[in-house]
């Protein structure tokens, strides 16, 4: 490990590794207890429509995928609001026309892309120092709004039917951590790439929960739990020459089953009574 | 002190066209304690949203405390159905409760100082509803039970004057439910209670007064359950008589059913099984679930 840190593109795929944690700790909690996985998934694929695009007009591939995937984000926020009953078919469409329009785009654009596939599966041992600073103003800029709106993001996700009865903008805040998720997506794709986004915002935050005591413990943790799968998925990847996104999301869910079988301090939910369970499933 | 906790007028409400609410009426005193009663889409729940501010009324007059819905702010204490809560969700019984000061806006650092306010409040509230041991634990340890009191103390730890509850009694057994209302009742002696529920046998002695809704609003201004009542609280045709499953349920087992003294209150028993005809179908309501 330490003869891999003395190269210098493996220091820059650590320190990659390291702020998309921090952020998919804080941003996939929020995605998972407001039961918002599905549109994240969303977020991820369409946003190869804003690689797409940025490899057809020539631009800077970060910045135009995460205004594409914001956009992206905007909309799926807006069906879930306002057309509810098959909001999950319109984000299944979004979903699909974000790939195929990033791949026809792709096929537009002169040349011979090899670049293509670094998107999909991650590129994380190539990523330059510009990418980093970008990555890590990202990850300030989603800190800071969740840090200005946490109580309101915290009664959102604890029970937005109370939370709306407090004034809180229920309305606004969604379409706040759908932003976030896109910009917090598109800082992931370097590390694991969009098909395995979902699974470092989901698997950390799913195993933090369960010991957590509150959203913010639950944050730190799954930060914490996502820092160490890539620490260790990248240096397996390097050890062993295996591609390094996958194997990230390999480490991490060898976690995620030790996970289960480790017995957890806490007891168990006790139903009251056969009552209470079904209210509470 | 004087302005009723509730004022409403010639309220009516619709979604997509479909009046679910219409010509309602109700002067609701301060330090009622008024339960709600209808049948599952009668416009229980929604009258309870256009108090709270949540939907916006199609016409008519509604004033909260004097103020216009939603412009109340803290004086008004909510708890929402039980399901709306996850149950895996990460939070302390302490914290729940705190969710109650949430205001909306930026979320500026706080002192300390403000910081130990907030939790001797929310202290306070959970010992109220005899909590305070709880408090540390993991809120999904608990009970359906104890549960739904953390969500009584999320309710009144901003000191509210007017305290509304969905459906508070759904997810809680028989014994904790005898609980709860006694400790409704000890609430009411601070707070104007208003209470949506389809199950009668919450309706004993600490009510003071029922509104049945379906589609309108009838307002009783004593807590005596009529057959004119069950009838348009349960949906059912006043002929088809007494409800029995109704009555023998529940923490009361069977009650005095008065005679039905004010015919001129709906129009008389035919003149209400004929009006009701036009919303619904006249089998004896849904069966309770």
């Amino acid at each position: 490990m330490l003869e891999a840190l003395t190269y210098d593109f493996f220091r820059n795929a650590l320190y990659a590794g390291l702020l998309a944690s921090l952020i998919c700790g804080v941003i996939g909690s929020l995605v998972v207890v407001n039961r918002v996985v599905f549109l994240a998934g969303g977020v991820a694929h369409a946003s190869y429509g804003g690689v797409g695009l940025a490899f057809y007009t020539g631009l800077p591939v970060l910045p135009v995928t995460a205004g594409f995937s914001t956009l992206a984000a905007m909309a799926m926020a807006w069906v879930t609001l306002f057309s509810r009953e098959r909001a999950d078919t319109v984000i299944g469409v979004l979903w699909a026309a974000g790939m195929a329009l990033g791949i026809i785009l792709l096929d537009l654009t002169p040349g011979y892309n090899s670049d293509l596939m670094s998107y999909l599966f991650g590129s994380i041992l190539a990523v330059p120092d510009s990418d980093l600073w970008l990555m890590a103003g990202l990850s300030g800029a989603v800190l800071l709004l969740v840090a200005l709106f946490s109580r309101g993001l915290f009664a959102m996700s604890f029970d937005a039917e109370f939370a709306r009865s407090r004034g809180v903008p229920v309305r606004f805040l969604h379409f706040l951590l759908m932003g976030m998720t896109a910009l917090c997506v598109v800082m992931v794709i370097r590390v694991v790439g969009l098909i395995l986004v979902i699974a470092l915002l989901t698997i950390p935050p799913f195993m933090a929960e369960r010991r957590a005591r509150s959203l913010r413990g639950m944050m730190l943790l799954a930060g914490l739990f996502s820092a160490v799968f890539c620490t260790v998925g990248l240096y397996l990847s390097y050890a062993l020459d295996l591609t390094c996104g996958a194997t990230i999301i390999g480490v991490a869910c060898v976690g995620f089953v030790i996970s289960l079988a480790v017995p957890q301090r806490r007891m168990p939910v006790r139903p009251a009574s056969p009552l209470a369970g079904s209210g509470a499933a | 002190m004087d302005t009723p906790a509730i004022e409403i007028s010639d309220l009516w409400f619709a979604y997509g066209g479909v009046r679910v609410l219409e010509q309602v009426n109700l002067t609701l005193p301060r330090g009622d304690f008024l339960a709600v009663l209808g049948p599952n889409g009668g416009g229980k729940s929604t009258l309870l949203r256009l108090i709270l501010g949540l939907l916006k009324p199609g016409g008519g007059q509604l004033r909260v405390l004097g103020a216009a819905p939603g412009q109340a702010g803290g004086r008004i204490g909510f708890l929402p159905q039980f399901t709306e809560v996850s149950a895996n969700f990460p939070i302390t019984v302490l914290g729940a409760v705190l969710m109650g000061l949430v205001r909306p806006g930026i979320s500026w650092p706080r002192g300390r100082a403000a910081r130990r306010r907030e939790r001797e409040a929310a202290m306070m509230a959970l010992s109220r509803v005899g909590l305070a041991e709880q408090a540390e634990r993991r809120l999904s340890d608990l009970s359906g039970g104890q549960r739904q009191r953390v969500f009584i103390a999320r309710a009144i730890v901003s000191g509210p004057e007017l305290l509304l509850l969905d459906e508070p009694t759904a997810s809680v057994d028989g014994r904790s439910r005898q609980e709860f209302m006694t400790l409704l009742a000890e609430l009411n002696r601070d707070m104007t209670i208003v209470m949506v529920s389809h199950d009668m046998s919450t309706v004993d002695g600490c009510v003071k007064s029922i509104a049945c809704v379906n589609r309108t609003l009838h307002h009783h201004a004593d807590s005596r359950l009529t057959p004119l009542i069950f009838a348009q609280a349960t949906g059912a045709d006043l002929i088809a008589g007494c409800p029995v499953e109704l009555l023998a349920h529940g923490a009361v087992p069977h009650r005095v059913v008065l005679d039905h003294e004010n015919p001129d209150c709906c129009g008389g028993r035919h003149a209400h099984g004929g009006a009701r005809g036009h919303d619904g179908p006249n089998d004896g309501g849904e069966p309770n679930a």
